[in-house]
């Protein structure tokens, strides 16, 4: 196919030392600076000690960092075809911590496997975007106008959506929920669709407030008016927004953080980590974070508009969005623009598991680049 | 065509799927640039507000309580200082279980029921690392068990605090009173007042040099963590302790008169430097032991106190009303030198004399005969007085009376000093809306009737009748206190009393005949072993209609029906004789007679005072020193 090959698009397929050629080290290494700013907080958070949280974090950091290198050597077609399979793992996963998981703080997380914990939520995100990805690629422009084709994909997401919020993990829900909207609007699914549904969604409030947890309710409930119970649930709001604010332009330098380290702050080697860095390293801190960032969005939407094939953008977006919505829900979070809902910070709070699948996605984000011009069939058999 | 359709399709979708990306991307960014903006928000624009929250957030303002001036005597020794105290307290988050505790702590000391109770109450009202004091006063055994034990005793700690303490026990309470924890209605917003462990003055001297004795209270910035847990000091400023204060009062001399005044049932006593109003000794008996005010003193102790009909918690010596009787002839005697009566007009004691109906008594049922004005004092004959009252009326003996510091309050440095009575015509109109019959005249010329005086009262009116007519006025204090600061006391100046000394004089006469004439009152407590003497004047008085005024009304019981019905016993007096230094006054509550029951008590004071201020003089020839390590 002439047309195909002035496109650049081919079939061959790439030696490990040209794949290892195409890595986009440049992402690679803000990876790692993102990861660093967490491994020097960690430090901080432990009253510098590199031990319990530091010293763990990388050596979780450098095996995911392989983990990711290997993964984005693995042919994205490899990926269509595992999607459900792999889909099916993390629903059974999904089902099975359900009913035996670990209780921890509230709600069932973890799946206790002896050699590792995996929290299966955290493989869903990455599932449910390669079966949606995979869906869309499989269908038209004309087929993606007609509703019907929709079922199927919404059924996908809510699925394990539900079983994510049955843990209930309110904060992942919303994220996965996101980002599959997210992967629906780039693969062309119409406007007033959205809107249809969002509308419909509001609807639903009351429904899903009947649902809720209290402890659930409650942080709604406290976002709203913070200040209503300064000592009970509004409490880490508002030391959350007094450590931000106190940390002024430039921070109290690092193991200076009164707010954090007289634990006025909860959980600040996890969920309130970004606090953490803001009251030590300032505004210029934050700001120095949320750039990295910014470049980690940047390269994942140049590799989403860089693949050549519907699959592997719809990846691209997919994962990117993931990570981008955990940062973006976190940072909101802990600025009390958003009700307290648990999200770590991707990269930086302390958590191997979340180190772990986040380096998986990377490496799958990054592989997309490494076969961005790999043909893709329509169905995931060849 | 089928191909050519599907490429068309696949750049229509790339196309869209550009200009999507592209909103996407405008959409993160967007947000990302949202929480930009809040950090702005929070740490440029509001920064400083966040700031001050994070410090009031760990900073804990403590105050430092400052130490309480100790109370010291005339010569320096300690009748009020501070002891530590040692006191197990428990803090209930560091603690299992609080009852579990308590269980194995009472092993080791005693916690009864009320206690635990007490224990368990407070620790529900206070936060959970507040401290909770288990006990209080430990002796140091159980301190060092406790320290061994504490292992075992998770939340168990000993705190080191501060009691008073009063070495002189209730020989000066009622002077000193004593320290009690503020009461809601003495928090006057310094935050001192609250610290848990501050104590004001209640009662006496800790009362009325409350202030000067508090001092400032320093404070200490704690950096605590969440819990409130204290990390580490950040900065800290010791205040100011508070100022000592100096007593004129002479405590050897204190404890001779109380030790004296405990064998009578219910007494008075006061001594007075009569040149400059130095109150040496002031004692009311009974009394009561200050310490179990500043421990918290139990309910039944406080009802028994309440309850005795001797009053205890009473300073009679400025708060007891006496019919101050026959030492009240003195004030008669100069009135009517003063209205021209000479001291060597004779009257003639038939033993009683009569007005109108009305037959008024001689204390000698057979009479004095004819008497001049030393020998009706010395001899208290009361049909001289009769005459005399008669002859001035009221007001003439009012008007004297007063310029000798009776009928209203000394401003002595004590609280609940009471006034006395001494009646007029005016008065008696006001109060009852009857003219004054001429009887009360007479009643009123031997000090009965409507007169009234405090033993301070009538210690002020010897002293002023001996120390060359100065109307000297009584303090406890030997420096100027005043709020917070303490000067040098003035050199006394005092105002004469407008006496001419040619009468004061007659005065000194009579009492000195009192007591070395063989025909005084008291001859038999004149003295003949010392180089010196003294003088004075006896009473005898019955108002115990007025006294039980005072008293809360109780039953009486039989038994006490007799010793109520006795005879107040009083004794005013000086030494020595010849150039007066001590006044002194006795009063002993239905005592009996002021010759036989006030009179020895008084001699025994005056013989101490005279016995010190020798052995003083031996040495320390240059006499009373300041004690050197006052502050302020």
């Amino acid at each position: 196919m002439p047309a195909h090959s002035a496109l650049g698009q081919s079939n061959k397929r790439l030696s490990l030392g040209e794949k290892l050629r195409q890595i986009t080290w440049g992402l690679a290494l803000t990876i790692l600076a993102v990861s660093s700013i967490g491994f020097v907080m960690l430090y901080s958070a432990a009253g510098g000690d590199w031990d319990p949280w530091a010293s763990r974090q990388i050596s979780r950091f450098a095996m995911g960092f392989a983990l990711m290198i290997a993964v984005a050597t693995v042919d994205i077609r490899f990926w269509m075809k595992a999607a459900y399979p792999f889909y099916a793992l993390s629903v059974v996963l999904l089902v099975a911590v359900d009913l035996m998981g670990e209780v921890g703080m509230g709600a069932q997380r973890w799946l206790d496997l002896g050699f590792v914990q995996i929290q299966p939520a955290e493989l869903a995100k990455i599932s449910i975007v390669l079966v949606i990805a995979r869906y869309f690629h499989g269908i038209n422009h004309d087929q993606i106008g007609n509703p019907l084709y929709l079922v199927w994909p919404i059924l996908l997401t809510l699925v394990p959506a539900f079983l994510i919020f049955k843990q209930p993990k309110l904060g992942t829900t919303l994220v996965v929920l996101a980002t599959t909207a997210i992967v629906f609007f780039m693969a062309g699914v119409r406007m007033w669709k959205f809107i249809l549904v969002a509308a419909s969604a509001a609807g639903a409030v009351p429904i899903a407030w009947s649902l809720l947890r209290d402890y659930q309710r409650q942080r709604v409930l406290t976002f709203l008016n913070p200040e209503s119970d300064p000592l009970g649930a509004g409490y880490h709001i508002i030391q959350s927004k007094i450590a931000l604010g106190s940390g002024g332009i430039w921070g109290k330098g690092l193991g200076g953080g009164t707010q954090s380290h007289l634990q006025f702050l909860p959980e600040k080697q996890t969920d309130f980590i970004f606090t953490m860095l803001s009251e030590e390293f300032g505004f210029v801190g934050g700001l120095v974070l949320i750039g990295l960032y910014t470049v980690i969005v940047l390269y994942g939407l140049a590799i989403a508009l860089r693949a050549r094939s519907q699959f592997g953008r719809l990846v691209a977006i997919g994962v990117l969005s993931g990570i981008y919505l955990n940062a973006l829900i976190n940072m909101a979070m802990v600025m009390g623009l958003v009700p307290v809902v648990g999200e770590p910070l991707p990269l930086v709070s302390y958590g191997g598991t979340s180190m772990l699948t986040l380096l998986f996605g990377f490496g799958i984000l990054i592989g997309v680049y490494v076969h961005r011009d790999v043909v893709v069939p329509r169905r995931g058999d060849t | 065509m089928n191909r050519l359709m599907n490429r068309d399709r696949d750049a229509a979708r790339s196309k869209m799927f550009t200009r999507r990306l592209a909103l996407l991307a405008a959409g993160k960014m967007a947000l990302f640039g949202v929480l930009v903006g809040r950090m702005y928000y929070l740490q440029v624009v509001e920064a400083d507000k966040y700031r001050t929250m994070a410090d009031d957030n760990r900073i804990n303002l403590r105050l430092l309580a400052p130490p309480r001036g100790r109370i010291v005597d005339r010569y320096g020794k300690v009748i009020a200082e501070n002891q530590l105290n040692y006191r197990v307290v428990v803090v209930a988050e560091q603690t299992g279980s609080v009852p579990a505790t308590l269980d194995a702590l009472s092993e080791i000391v005693p916690i009864s029921d009320t206690e635990r109770r007490r224990i368990l109450r407070e620790v529900s009202r206070k936060r959970r690392f507040l401290p909770v004091t288990v006990k209080d006063n430990l002796a140091w055994d159980d301190v060092s068990r406790i320290a061994v034990n504490s292992p075992d005793l998770p939340g168990v700690s000993i705190d080191v605090g501060s009691t008073r303490l009063y070495p002189f026990g209730d020989t000066t309470s009622h002077l000193i009173g004593y320290v009690a924890p503020p009461a809601e209605s003495d928090l006057t917003g310094d935050p001192l007042l609250e610290l848990p462990d501050f104590r004001i003055g209640r009662g006496g001297i800790e009362r009325v040099y409350d202030l000067a004795m508090r001092g400032r209270a320093g404070n200490t910035q704690i950096e605590v963590n969440a819990l409130g847990r204290p990390i580490r000091e950040l900065a800290r400023n010791e205040g100011e302790p508070g100022h000592d204060i100096v007593l004129t009062l002479d405590t050897a001399l204190q404890e001779l008169a109380a030790k004296r005044l405990a064998q009578e049932a219910s007494a008075a006593a006061v001594v007075m430097d009569v040149s400059n109003g130095d109150v040496l000794a002031m004692v009311s008996h009974p009394s009561y032991d200050p310490h179990e005010f500043a421990r918290g003193i139990s309910g039944p102790a406080w009802r028994a106190l309440l309850a005795n009909s001797k009053a205890p918690l009473t300073n009679k010596a400025i708060s007891g009303q006496y019919a101050p009787g026959s030492t009240y002839k003195m004030i008669v005697a100069l009135a009517a030198m003063e209205s021209g009566i000479s001291p060597d007009f004779r009257v003639s004691c038939p033993g009683h004399m009569e007005l109108g109906d009305n037959k008024f008594h001689c204390w000698k049922r057979g009479g004095h005969g004819p008497l001049d004005m030393v020998e009706a004092l010395s001899q208290s004959c009361d049909v001289y007085f009769y005459e005399m009252g008669r002859r001035l009326g009221p007001e003439r003996m009012a008007d004297m009376a007063r310029r000798f510091g009776l009928g209203s309050t000394l401003s002595i440095d004590l609280p609940g000093e009471r006034p006395g009575l001494i009646p007029t015509r005016s008065w008696k109109l006001a109060r009852t809306g009857k003219g004054w019959a001429t009887g009360e005249s007479l009643v009123a010329s031997i000090g009965q009737g409507y007169v009234l005086a405090t033993p301070l009262q009538l210690v002020t009116m010897t002293a002023r009748l001996v120390n060359g007519g100065f109307a000297v006025t009584p303090h406890l204090t030997r420096d100027l206190v005043q709020e917070r600061r303490i000067a040098e006391r003035p050199q006394s100046s005092f105002p004469p009393i407008g006496v001419p000394q040619a009468n004061l004089a007659v005065m000194l006469r009579g009492m000195r005949a009192v007591i070395n004439d063989p025909r005084g009152t008291a001859f038999r407590q004149r003295i003949v072993d010392q180089n010196w003497t003294f003088g004075g004047k006896t009473g005898t008085s019955q108002v115990r209609r007025i006294t039980e005024e005072e008293r809360r009304v109780g039953l009486r019981k039989p038994e006490q029906v007799p010793w109520r019905e006795r005879d107040h016993a009083l004794f005013v007096g000086y030494a020595p004789l010849e150039s007066p230094r001590y006044a002194v006054s006795v009063i002993v509550e239905h005592g009996g007679g002021g010759s036989s029951v006030a009179a020895p008590i008084a001699r025994e004071i005056l013989t101490e005072a005279m016995r010190l201020e020798r052995e003083r003089e031996r040495t320390r020839p240059q006499g009373p020193a300041r004690i050197a390590e006052r502050s302020g």
